[in-house]
């Protein structure tokens, strides 16, 4: 050996997580680094794992409903709502009106409990810490709904296929009114504490920047696709529930950078409280389940009296509904993206296969191709924009 | 079982038999939703004729997933659901597969299959040919068969502990205080088909009665 060798740099790698405040939960990055450049990331999943899927095939149908609202237990009646149309597109029902306008209700006030947690996050991630104080007070009262919807902040189980569960508790619609009435406010303030931020903006201005043919190829959805241009909206385009009823806007991302997806989701939220609003207007009277007996419960006060009442309700918690033998593939533009089920019927009591296809999972696959090339510190804002939660990618 | 599609679905359903004649094996309809069945030879050519035919533009592949069926020869299912933006429209392509049917993988056509085929690997075991990274992407490190087959057990083979003496987590076969239950709660009375003795006079009467 004469001359220099040649010397090989071999590039740095870095493991992050799976305990990590920016992981959204457990995720385990492998980085490989050139300096302080992401050459490579690898991230491993499967942390939090769960064999939803494979539980839900050893579950009736109504006991597969609360494993949805452990997927993204951020967005929980979302999901609940895309099992429930799907049972509902096997068995041939049609809920009630009030009960698919109180689903439209709480799918939007989800979707601002959602937004409010991912902003407030980003931002965190990013450096900002007041909006997580200020948001998670207004997503509180969001949870308070909830509770009184069904009496769970989180775990709703609330949509049942054919309906909701219950009807709204006495003075609910007022509170949803005064909570639309001064949420706004909440916006603006969010929004001038980050929107026009110096330091908020030059971490987010033209960081993992998606073109709207990248967006499509990666299967994007929801607010990752709106961010890059492309108005797609499964609420709109393939409207579901009393969503066709309902006036509202799709706001759209120019840059397709993380700011653009912020700004996205800002607006989502606004747009959200003009649906609520529509809602709670336009709301009729009647029943919120479907009454059919083989697929409702019957009223409490009725099992007192009549013996086939109570045999309906005994055979509905044990055997369960059937479902006639088909497949479904049943999306809802949850906030995260289109969230879908794919439910295979054999007939039985319980469903032969139902493949949960969770946006995240798809957002996070891009994660390599979109941090090449960024900082470190970067890796952590496009990780916040793509808002994963880890219930959904890993099931 | 059919049922009947749309005008637009049928108009579809038409065309995509019409294009890609060679590659489409048949061509069903459930619940309105359109179902081409390929094979895993012409798989990449119908899924490249679906992205780029001007009149089909399925340019997003939202999901990829599989069933398990094991009473059939082939027994997996692998399915592919297709989202065209500019249509407004689905298709679920399908083709059938058994644990040594090589499948290629979609990757070539659609990034997002990447990790969707990886999941399929790991829960199924069906292998893809010329993917860039089949790994396993939701079981542990090490993770030994494919959970979602249907022989594979709820309770799985093996569980973890951390265990003390040794201070790292070890791990052990599952060992279950009660034996795992499957309640089958399914009523005899629906479904029993056998005539009871006597029965058959019952209904010739009805069908007597209904001639006078």
């Amino acid at each position: 050996m004469t001359a220099q060798p040649d010397v090989q740099i071999k590039p740095l790698t870095l493991n992050f997580g799976p305990q990590h405040p920016a992981a959204h939960g457990v995720l385990r990055l492998v980085l490989e680094m050139d300096g302080e450049v992401i050459e490579r990331v690898d991230p491993h999943i499967g942390l939090l794992h769960r064999g939803t899927e494979k539980l839900i095939e050893y579950k009736t149908y109504l006991q597969a409903i609360p494993y949805f609202d452990r997927l993204d237990y951020v967005s929980p009646m979302n999901q609940e709502h895309a099992f429930a149309l799907a049972v509902e597109k096997l068995l041939g029902i049609e809920p009630p009106k009030r009960g698919q306008y109180i689903r439209v209700l709480f799918c939007e006030l989800t979707r601002i409990a959602n937004h409010l947690l991912n902003i407030a996050t980003f931002a965190i991630d990013v450096g900002a810490m007041t909006p997580i104080l200020w948001a998670f007070e207004e997503r509180e009262k969001v949870m308070e709904f909830y509770e009184r919807v069904c009496g769970a902040r989180l775990h709703a189980a609330y949509f049942r296929p054919g309906g909701v569960h219950q009807d709204l508790p006495a003075g609910l619609v007022e509170d949803i009114g005064a909570f639309c009435a001064r949420f706004p406010k909440h916006i603006d303030d969010l929004e001038g504490l980050l929107t026009e931020n110096r330091i908020f903006r030059q971490r987010t201005v033209d960081i993992g920047v998606v073109s709207p043919e990248q967006a499509m190829d990666w299967g994007f959805s929801g607010p990752m696709l709106r961010g890059s241009g492309i108005a797609w909206d499964l609420r709109r385009a393939q409207p579901y529930d009393v969503y066709e009823e309902l006036d509202f806007q799709i706001p759209v991302g120019k840059d397709g950078d993380c700011f653009a997806r912020y700004l996205v989701r800002i607006e989502e939220m606004r747009q959200s409280l003009k649906i609520i609003e529509q809602c709670l207007d336009k709301m009729p009277d009647g029943p919120v389940m479907i009454e059919n007996t083989k697929v409702s419960p019957p009223r409490r006060a009725e099992m007192k009296r009549s013996m086939e009442a109570l045999i309906h309700h005994f055979k509905l918690y044990t055997e369960g509904y059937h479902v006639p033998a088909g497949e479904t593939y049943t999306a809802v533009e949850a906030p995260k993206g289109e969230f879908a089920v794919f439910l295979v019927s054999d007939g039985s009591n319980k469903p032969y296969r139902c493949k949960i296809r969770a946006p995240g999972f798809v957002h996070l696959s891009s994660m390599d191709e979109l941090c090449r090339g960024h900082m470190l510190a970067d890796s952590v804002a496009i990780l916040g924009t793509m808002d994963i939660v880890f219930g959904e990618v890993d099931r | 079982m059919t049922s009947a599609l749309s005008p637009a679905l049928q108009e579809l359903a038409d065309y995509v038999s019409a294009a890609a004649a060679e590659a489409v094996e048949d061509v069903e309809s459930i619940h309105g939703e359109l179902i081409v069945w390929t094979g895993p030879e012409r798989l990449i050519e119908l899924l490249t004729r679906l992205r780029d035919d001007q009149n089909l533009l399925f340019k997003q592949l939202m999901d990829v997933t599989a069933v398990d069926y094991p009473d059939r020869q082939k027994r997996f299912e692998v399915v592919y659901n297709l989202l065209s933006l500019k249509h407004n429209q689905r298709i679920r392509v399908k083709l059938a597969a058994d644990e040594e049917t090589v499948v290629p993988s979609a990757v070539g056509v659609f990034q997002s299959a990447t990790w969707l085929e990886r999941e399929i690997w790991d829960l199924f075991g069906i292998f893809f040919s010329d993917h860039p990274d089949l790994r396993r992407i939701l079981t542990d490190y090490g993770f030994e068969g494919h959970p979602l087959r249907k022989d594979f057990p709820l309770t799985g083979y093996v569980e973890v502990r951390y265990d003390e003496d040794q201070k790292r987590v070890v791990y052990e076969p599952v060992k279950l205080t009660q034996e795992f239950r499957v309640f089958d709660f399914a009523s005899p009375w629906e479904g029993m088909q056998s005539i009871l003795p006597g029965d058959e006079k019952a209904e010739a009467d009805a069908a007597g009665e209904g001639k006078a």
